[in-house]
This record gives structure tokens, C-alpha cells and sequence, in this order.
């Protein structure tokens, strides 16, 4: 199951991020695919990017002139979340496979989760709440809204469209100033603190986390516990990344449906499916 | 406790038919065209300049 994820995650990453084109002289693709938005964080202006961001498309819906529901982007949240709920961060999310990654680097004492973990928790929520909706409203640059969780916050988009940009395109690198140190500062921050503590940004800060983490409970893919067959030996809750328990496994808005559990059981009681199987099982 | 059993994949699917209707209401207001406009320049607030 790690090996599968590992690869779904790669193979996801580099298909959504595969316009080598881009890379190679600074500029992003334009193609009719960029209507569509892949269900992980992925930085529309990332110059491998095939498709759009969900959260950069809620912003640029909600910085339009008046007050229109975003559809679109709504469309696709209940889409990927009815779905797959948070399974899209713990198998799909390109950013989420860099935390993956660094968390393997053997230095520190590796931690599940940072001190006040109750408290902190909710900061995805404020995120989403007032800097990707509340901001992008009725925050102006200019004469025009502005997208203030891309422009002060998504590291994605400093670490998958910033710096391949920057670095391929000579005009643009002139520009940068205050605004890409501080963007810079904050993407730094999370990669040091993902090498100890499993992904930060995911747990604490990811806006896209708070949405799919609201139709865990209802998503059509599920982990199912056979409660006949365990032993509470507690395995599942060992492995598990992001500490949870074992009822809190797959309903909690928190579990990104690595596996890990499923891996560890050594009864087999847990297990994907879909969620109509888990029905027809039970 | 069992009809709420029965009931969620049934919301997991009610889930996906909204998705499918929001994007249909959300392509006939002509939202795609404003994200794939923004998706489409390069976003100079995303990568620190804007």
C-alpha cells in the first residue's frame, strides 16, 4: 500500500504538472484543459500545470465585481469531495506528497503533530474563511480584488509556480520583491517543520484540507473496520500519521486515508471500499 | 443509528449530483470561462509579485 501511494502520488503529480514545455522557457499552458480544476493544491500558474487550482478558482469567482455564488468551484468541491473526501490530499495532492517526502528524511524526532494540536487544528478553517473567502471579497490591490490566500499565504504556489518561473523567466525575476521574501519565508518554514512534524501545512493551514474534510463522514470512498474481526490491538492507531483513533478513522474530518492503518492491521479489518459496499457488508 | 447507516452513501451520491448540478449552473453563468481567463495569465500574485 505505501509503494502504491508513493506511485499514485508521483504518477498524479507528474500527469497534472506534465507540460514540459513551460518549465523549459518560463511561461504556463493554455489550453482548453485549464477550464477544469485537478483536486489537489496545485498552483494554476505552475508552468507544468495542465489544469486549474480549486482554490485559486474560488478566488478568482469570488474576486468578481458584486456577489456571485462561485457554482463552478462549488461544483467541483462536492464532485471530488463527494467522492473521495480527504483521500485526495493523502493519495492526489502534489504539495502533500512534498511533505510525505521530506518527512522521510531521517533527522529530528519525528512528531504526529505540533503542542496545542485541539486549537491549532481549526486555523485551516480561519484560513479558508477569511483569507480565501472574506478576503477575496472585499480585499483590493489596486482597483481589483486580489486572491489574498495565493498572494500571502499558499506555499504551493511559491514552490511549484514561483521559483520554476522565476527561474525561467529573466523579466519576471526582476520583480520580485517584499511580497515573494515573505511568500518565500513561509514555504521555507513548513518544509523545515514537515522534516519533523507530519504534514504541517495539511493539518494546519490547507483551506482545500477543511472542505474535503467535511464530506469525510459522507464520502463514497471509505475505510471500513470490521468489528468483528479485530482484537483492539491498537496498531491502526500507531501507524496512524495524524494520531487519530480508531472510531475517528476515516469519519474524522483530520484523516487523509493514507492507508497506514489498513497496512498495519495484522487482522485485515480494515479496508477501502466503497462506501455502498460497507452497506451491503454491514 | 441503522438508517443513518443506510442513509450515507446515498448523501455521498445526493454529494455528487449537486457537484454535477452546481457545474452545470456555474457553466451556463459562464464562471469557466472566468477561471480559465485567471488560470490561463500568469498569476502574479501566486508567485509573489502581484
Amino acid at each position: 500500500m505505501k509503494r502504491l501511494r508513493l506511485a499514485v502520488q508521483l504518477l498524479f503529480t507528474i500527469v497534472t504538472n506534465g507540460y514540459m514545455y513551460g518549465f523549459l522557457n518560463g511561461k504556463i499552458y493554455r489550453g482548453s484543459l485549464k477550464y477544469a480544476c485537478i483536486p489537489g493544491l496545485n498552483c494554476y500558474s505552475c508552468p507544468g500545470a495542465v489544469a486549474a487550482c480549486p482554490i485559486g478558482a474560488l478566488q478568482a469567482l469570488l474576486n468578481q465585481r458584486g456577489f456571485q455564488i462561485p457554482f463552478a468551484a462549488l461544483g467541483f468541491f462536492f464532485l471530488f469531495g463527494s467522492l473521495l473526501g480527504r483521500f485526495v490530499c493523502g493519495w492526489l495532492c502534489p504539495f502533500g506528497l512534498v511533505q510525505d517526502l521530506l518527512h522521510k528524511i531521517p533527522v529530528f524526532q519525528k512528531k504526529k503533530r505540533l503542542p496545542c494540536h485541539r486549537i491549532l487544528k481549526y486555523g485551516k478553517y480561519v484560513v479558508l474563511i477569511l483569507l480565501v473567502c472574506v478576503c477575496s471579497m472585499f480585499l483590493f490591490g489596486g482597483l481589483a480584488k486580489i486572491p489574498a490566500f495565493c498572494k500571502y499565504l499558499c506555499p504551493s504556489g511559491t514552490l511549484f509556480g514561483a521559483i520554476p518561473l522565476l527561474g525561467a523567466n529573466e523579466a519576471l525575476r526582476g520583480q520580485t520583491g517584499g511580497l515573494f521574501l515573505w511568500k518565500l519565508g513561509i514555504l521555507i518554514a513548513i518544509l523545515f517543520l514537515s522534516v519533523k512534524v507530519y504534514r504541517p501545512f495539511c493539518q494546519y493551514l490547507c483551506p482545500l484540507g477543511a472542505i474535503y474534510g467535511w464530506f469525510n463522514r459522507f464520502s463514497l470512498v471509505q475505510i471500513q473496520w470490521e468489528k468483528e474481526r479485530c482484537v483492539s490491538c491498537m496498531a491502526c492507531e500507531k501507524a496512524c500519521p495524524v494520531d487519530l483513533s480508531l472510531k475517528e478513522i476515516s469519519r474524522s474530518p483530520e484523516c487523509i486515508r493514507c492507508g497506514k492503518c489498513v497496512d498495519a492491521c495484522p487482522q485485515k479489518c480494515l479496508h477501502f471500499c466503497g462506501s455502498r459496499t460497507k452497506t451491503t457488508k454491514s | 443509528m441503522s438508517f443513518w447507516k443506510n442513509c450515507k452513501p446515498h448523501i455521498g451520491i445526493l454529494g455528487i449530483l449537486a457537484g454535477a448540478i452546481f457545474l452545470a449552473i456555474g457553466a451556463l453563468q459562464g464562471q469557466f470561462v472566468v477561471i480559465w481567463r485567471k488560470a490561463v495569465m500568469i498569476c502574479l500574485e501566486c508567485i509573489g509579485i502581484g
